[in-house]
């Protein structure tokens, strides 16, 4: 808070603005180095589509949450400021659902309770707590942009992956990447592509374990390429 | 000059190159090394690693070869009728050895060659757990397996079960087991169902007894959906294993004595397997009690698999197989004496209670002890802990 009125005005794009959407991209990343919000992150990435649309959900939440709170900073008193976090998050949130649920029913009723949860996602209330209750409105709305994309990106890479080994497809367009596989019987029929040389989707990746073991490659992979992230055995 | 001096040889050639571990590994397979301590004190048996892998796996052998002639006769027997049929001959065995070895080769293949790659960026020497994976895997896959699903589930236990969690001696699972759980979820149309248990089934081919086809189906199978048996299904062709199944697990016969001869070498813990199959005979009692109760009648869903005897239970499915070659296995089993009883008692109660009420996993063997290897581990604490706590009120029974 006190930053805001004893400095300068800087530039709305400065290094320092730019880096608070650019590190939760990489180094500070929600998911893979803080690990906040696995679980939406293992339930709803069997499909691309699906990870999308959570992951636009999850950007506006934190970032208008954001900008609201940083607005209200000065007013919230400090014994009931979690109560208000959870109002306006729990607000957004149920804006995002009835909205999905208007435009898009199919894919509201396959992420079903998940965007409901998104309240509930530590992302969130950890950025309104730790950022937006002491930042300026601009500020936090970049903060909440970087993190909410932080968080995408990882479920677009895990959404990606589980959808294109699991079932062969990306975005549910029916269009076929790998080839023609034949559902039924998997052993005769017109096969295509892979599948004409043996080649099968593999179910294990749909489920959830597989979910949490595609994204602890991703944060072994990310941690052996930057060995500063890796923390300290005891 | 013999192989083990020339691999002596070419070990000194590459020492403190990249490839030393590689061939130190391929020295030291069967061999001791030319160069031993002579010096200071030493454990004076020759029980290491190497040779308690070794007697396992050859424990296993006549299960393999066992295995070979059953798939033939299978098959054979399907197309030709069980009667005109003998079970040990060449014909049989060909059968098997054509399928079986590839699945030999490319899991030994696979997870060696992993194993050779992790030795030598990671710069310690090759360990032989996998010698014994690589034996279990082909065992207990179903018999037309595609190669490639073996080669990738092989690749991901591996490396996911065992490498991550820092290679032989450390891995929380069993990799054997890790790997036919991967290929039962990732292909489960593969590893389960009426199709894949025998030979021919799943390539269609007919069999000219008056049957449109070879089925592929197990004991379990049919139980689960409560289909009457055929009569050369009955208890003792399954004791002797003249039944469709995984490859090595249907002799129940030659597992005992696979468990006896471990048991004998000091490598498998009688413990562990007395007590699982207690544990499973236990769970079988409470199931026949269900039924002669009244509980379970005919045309429930359980009916078939709960009025099964419960010795019967026991001679059938991979039962007998899981208990003596993986869940004895000491890495992931419990340490304590009193904890192997506990774990080997909840495999075996385990493995029946899967087995009865989900049809999905007609054998419950598999994850039973996956369960029971994550919870080890919490079993030997609490032992230990009573062993403590135990201690301490003597002490101070002493002291007061």
């Amino acid at each position: 808070m006190a930053d805001t009125k004893t400095k300068e005005k800087e530039p709305l794009f400065s290094k320092k603005n730019l880096g608070l959407v650019k590190d939760p991209l990489a180094d500070n990343n929600p998911i893979t180095v803080q690990v906040l919000g696995i679980c939406s992150a293992l339930a709803i990435t069997a499909e691309l589509k699906a990870s999308v649309i959570m992951a636009l959900s999850v950007i506006f939440v934190t970032a208008m949450g954001n900008v609201v709170i940083s607005l209200m900073r000065n007013i919230i008193p400090n014994s009931i400021r979690i109560i208000t976090q959870l109002v306006v998050a729990a607000t957004l949130v149920i804006l995002v659902d009835l909205t999905l649920k208007a435009f898009v029913p199919d894919l509201a009723k396959k992420l079903s309770v998940f965007i409901g949860l998104i309240i509930t996602n530590c992302i969130i209330m950890g950025r309104f707590e730790a950022f937006a209750l002491g930042n300026t409105p601009w500020k936090s709305f970049l903060d909440g942009i970087g993190n909410g994309l932080g968080y995408g990106v990882i479920l677009v890479i895990v959404g990606f992956f589980r959808e294109l080994l699991g079932s062969g497809d990306l975005f549910g367009l029916g269009k076929t990447y790998l080839g023609h596989p034949l559902l039924g019987n998997p052993i005769k029929g017109e096969l295509s592509g892979l599948y004409a040389l043996g080649y099968e989707n593999n179910g294990f990746m749909l489920l959830a374990p597989m979910a949490l073991i595609t994204l602890g490659l991703i944060i072994g992979f990310q941690r052996s390429r930057n060995k500063s992230l890796i923390e300290e055995t005891h | 000059m013999s192989l083990k001096q020339n691999l002596h040889n070419l070990k000194e050639k590459y020492r403190g190159t990249k490839m030393e571990q590689s061939f130190n590994a391929l020295h030291t397979f069967l061999y001791m090394p030319n160069i031993t301590t002579h010096s200071g004190s030493h454990v004076r048996d020759a029980a290491d690693l190497k040779r308690v892998m070794n007697t396992v796996i050859m424990a296993m052998v006549p299960v393999l070869l066992f295995g070979m002639f059953n798939a033939g006769y299978q098959m054979n027997g399907q197309i030709n009728g069980f009667e005109a049929v003998d079970f040990f001959t060449l014909d049989n065995f060909l059968v098997g050895l054509k399928k079986i070895l590839p699945l030999l080769v490319v899991s030994y293949g696979v997870g060696l060659g992993i194993e050779f790659i992790f030795a030598t960026v990671k710069k310690h020497e090759v360990e032989e757990g996998y010698l014994v994976t690589g034996m279990l895997v082909p065992l207990i896959v179903p018999i037309d397996l595609p190669l490639w699903m073996l080669a990738v589930a092989v690749a991901f236990g591996v490396i996911i079960g065992k490498e991550l969690f820092g290679g032989t001696g450390m891995n929380v699972l069993n990799p054997a087991l890790t790997i036919r759980a991967f290929l039962f979820f990732n292909w489960a149309a593969w590893m389960s169902g009426d199709k894949v248990w025998v030979h021919g089934a799943v390539d269609g081919l007919k069999a000219s007894n008056g049957v449109d086809a070879i089925s592929g189906e197990t004991i379990l199978g049919a139980l689960a959906q409560n289909k009457p048996l055929p009569e050369h299904w009955d208890a003792m062709n399954s004791f002797f294993g003249f039944i469709p199944g995984s490859v090595g697990e249907t002799s129940t016969f030659l597992i005992v004595l696979a468990g006896l001869f471990l048991i004998l070498t000091g490598i498998g813990s009688a413990r562990i397997m007395i007590s699982a199959v207690i544990g499973a005979a236990v769970m079988g009692l409470i199931f026949n009690g269900l039924v002669d109760s009244g509980a379970i009648v005919e045309g429930s869903k359980f009916y078939g698999l709960m009025h099964l005897p419960f010795w019967q239970h026991l001679l059938i499915g991979g039962l007998a197989f899981g208990i003596v070659f993986m869940a004895t296995d000491p890495v992931s089993a419990s340490q304590t004496n009193t904890g192997k009883i506990i774990y080997g008692f909840l495999i075996g109660l385990f493995s029946i209670l899967i087995r009865v009420f989900n049809p999905a996993y007609p054998e419950g063997v598999m994850m039973a002890i996956l369960l029971m290897n994550v919870f080890a581990p919490t079993i030997d604490h609490y032992v230990v802990q009573a062993n403590v706590k135990r201690r301490m009120k003597r002490l101070k029974l002493k002291t007061a």
